[in-house]
């Protein structure tokens, strides 16, 4: 048994509990699809639109639709201020929600057109990537856009040595030890397959193991809302 | 059959060898997968999902209602709802009209109503040359979810024909989501917007027509005069040659 300085978490959750979740769907009346997805603090908006014609022309693909994804956060998410409008950090959030919701949607009915997805982040306590994919995958299942399955994504963290589901922004804190690691991760629903993963810090590879089996059973929970959720629209549904 | 459920992508309606995946499902080993939101329809082994959102579809023989958002030289594009523009060309006008002459048949804005006559490799062609195609003057135009198109037509024809008998209305239904309404008096087409959208607001009922025939006399008291009712049921017959897809 290796010892690790994360003992107890500071919200008293078990280290494979996630923060209770909130789910709504239908949230933006004027949208073809929308839902909200709120885990603990973090809140995520998405609204889909489209498909509809492209513009800028010249992105047109005659093959099949593309999926365009914007991530933002809102100026009073976080404590400080947040500069409205396009960062580096917001540009690489859309493209990598953009590659992992790619994999399930199918656009191929679609030639020459785009479907818009729009993530806001009205509050932030870390874990805003997984919680936008969460929402924009049920925004886009009540827009209609044809898909294989449905995507969840959790952000696992490794405190020290400990690993802990859904980690929380105190815990993203956490610099005794090893430090924190943060990974999130987004798995399909039916086929399990991993959509994104992204890591920054330190972890070993039988850590990253034990890390992904963790992701899969919290991965599952979301679903299990998303699903309710999507049952009855306008709704809001707790787990 | 079976009770219609919402199913999500990727939930599984029915396991079996024997069913088969119909519009919006597809096979997985045993499973019977959804590719859509919406509704399981399990009927004679044959498994779809019923859509409750999404764009329109345009398909070969749908009436559509749009607006002219651009003229090349050879016809219009129209735009009617969906992800792509509908291409009226100048052949398919019931007249000869010369060069530089598009401008005074159909100009940017009008309204036209249209008949699909093929969506081969991606592009949407329309045509005019039929009676009753055309420029839309006056009226209103009423916005429905294109996937209630269904709900608002009624077995065959029965809900428009309610409709246009209980508001004294013409009622023109385009199968992306655009309804034409035209009446003498604008009290007319007021109410029959309003019973439009109470089809829309109630279209999972079941017994839909007899609920908006309570509607029709009890909120908004309205006479059902029997007389129209006749020419109408002449009028769903045309009705009925224009859209060959509306049952559902």
């Amino acid at each position: 048994m290796v010892t690790s300085a994360y003992k107890k978490r500071s919200d008293g959750r078990k280290f494979d509990e996630l923060r209770p979740i909130i789910a709504k769907v239908g949230v933006v009346p004027s949208a073809d699809g929308s839902a909200m997805y709120q885990s603990g603090k973090t809140r995520a908006i998405a609204v889909v639109r489209g498909p509809r014609l492209l513009h800028p022309k010249h992105m047109e693909n005659p093959e099949k639709g593309i999926l365009r994804v914007t991530y933002q956060m809102m100026s009073f998410s976080v404590w400080d201020r947040i500069k409205p409008g396009n960062s580096r950090r917001g540009q690489e959030i859309s493209k990598v929600s953009e590659w992992a919701l790619n994999e399930v949607v199918d656009l191929d009915a679609f030639p020459n057109s785009v479907v818009d997805v729009i993530i806001q982040i009205p509050q932030a306590d870390a874990g805003t990537r997984v919680a936008g994919i969460n929402a924009a995958a049920m925004a886009l299942a009540q827009a209609g856009v044809p898909m294989r399955e449905m995507i969840a994504a959790v952000a696992v963290g490794k405190m020290d040595r400990t690993l802990v589901v859904d980690v929380d922004k105190e815990e993203e804190d956490f610099e005794e030890g090893e430090g924190p690691t943060d990974v999130p991760i987004a798995l399909t629903s039916r086929s399990n397959k991993i959509v994104l993963l992204q890591l920054d810090g330190k972890i070993s590879v039988p850590e990253l193991r034990e890390l992904i089996t963790m992701s899969k059973a919290g991965c599952k929970k979301i679903n299990e809302v998303q699903m309710k959720a999507l049952k009855e629209p306008g709704k809001e549904v707790k787990g | 059959m079976e009770e219609r459920k919402i199913i999500i992508p990727g939930e599984t309606i029915v396991q079996g060898d024997e069913f088969l995946p119909g519009d919006g499902a597809r096979r997985e080993g045993q499973d019977i997968v959804a590719c859509k939101y919406g509704l399981s329809d399990v009927s004679d082994k044959l498994v779809r999902v019923i859509p409750l959102s999404g764009v329109y579809a345009p398909r070969r023989g749908n009436v559509i209602i749009g607006t002219v958002v651009g003229i090349t030289f050879k016809g219009w594009l129209i735009d009617f709802g969906s992800h792509i523009n509908g291409f009226l060309n100048v052949t398919e006008v019931p007249r000869y009209i010369g060069r530089g002459e598009l401008r005074d048949h159909f100009d940017f804005g009008d309204v036209v109503c249209a008949k699909v006559f093929g969506t081969d490799g991606g592009n949407v062609d329309l045509s005019v040359k039929l009676r009753g195609f055309g420029r839309i003057q006056g009226g209103q135009l009423v916005n429905v979810n294109p996937n209630k198109v269904p709900r608002v037509i009624g077995k065959e024809g029965s809900m428009v024909n309610l409709i246009k008998v209980a508001s004294n209305c013409d009622v023109t239904v385009g199968q992306n989501g655009v309804i034409w309404v035209i009446g003498d008096k604008i009290e007319d087409e007021l109410n029959a917007r309003k019973i439009i959208e109470y089809v829309c607001e109630n279209s999972f009922l079941a017994g839909l027509t007899e609920k908006v025939e309570d509607y029709v006399k009890n909120t908004l008291k309205l006479e059902i005069k029997q007389t129209r009712f006749e020419n109408a049921e002449i009028a769903s017959e045309n009705q009925q040659e224009e859209q060959p897809g509306e049952q559902q």
